[in-house]
């Protein structure tokens, strides 16, 4: 009986975590925020559903656990990814106070090179317009 | 006061349905083919839940083969896509 409150409160916490984490996904500015919305909060929440159902049900405990260490090892690994990806294919940031602090370091697109440090930021173009190589709202 | 479980994950799983259109808005109106990865990534976070509340709702514990399934295919595709943005027009 104890085991079975705490499963379905594993299970609503981690689909008020997706929930979050959707909620982040739609309203947050940018793609760097909204990237740790989705893999930070939507990975917790998917390993708190599957701790909810391991508790529920015991005859086949290998799969959630399986699939609850190979979110958790590798979401961080593709949030970095997709960061840096991002970062590299020049989408803009919002809210950032101190600027760019990779410029010059690593080679963003659209960005000034390594000799000159000042980089555009506040654009709110992403990457529209890349497919026809148009560049809009970027000097 | 007994809780009928199936009946709740049931109910667990219309929840869900509301992060799903919150990523499907994102996928669709995403300006950059960066948001629309990060909604790949949240799609395949709520499809796993799904599937595993669909073990809960049904018996079938074939569905968490499901969930680990779609474990396993959001890691190699966000990485092919991250490998394919950062190679993105650098051609053009």
């Amino acid at each position: 009986m104890i085991r079975v409150s705490i499963a379905v409160f594993m299970l609503c916490a981690g689909v008020a975590f997706i929930a979050i984490a959707g909620l982040g996904v739609a309203r947050l500015p940018d793609v760097f925020q909204r990237m740790h919305s989705a893999t930070k909060a939507g990975g917790i929440g998917s390993s708190l559903v599957m701790v909810g159902i391991l508790l529920l049900n015991v005859s086949s405990p290998i799969t959630p656990l399986l699939t609850i260490a190979f979110m958790l090892l590798t979401l961080s690994v593709s949030s970095q990814l997709l960061g840096r990806s991002a970062y590299l294919s020049g989408a803009s940031f919002r809210g950032m106070e101190r600027g760019d602090a990779l410029a010059g370091v690593l080679p963003r697109r659209g960005a000034p090179g390594p000799a000159e440090r000042e980089v555009s930021l506040g654009d709110d173009t992403g990457l529209e317009g890349a497919g026809d190589g148009v560049r809009i709202g970027r000097d | 006061m007994t809780l009928d479980i199936p009946t709740f994950a049931t109910g667990l799983i219309v929840v869900l349905v509301i992060p799903l259109a919150l990523a499907a808005y994102r996928m669709i109106r995403g300006p950059g083919y960066a948001d629309r990865f990060v909604a790949l990534d949240m799609l395949t976070a709520v499809g796993v839940s799904i599937a595993g509340l669909t073990t809960v709702v049904t018996g079938y514990s074939a569905f968490l083969d499901i969930a680990l399934g779609l474990a396993l295919i959001n890691f190699v595709a966000t990485a092919a896509f991250a490998t394919f943005l950062e190679r993105k027009d650098s051609d053009r």
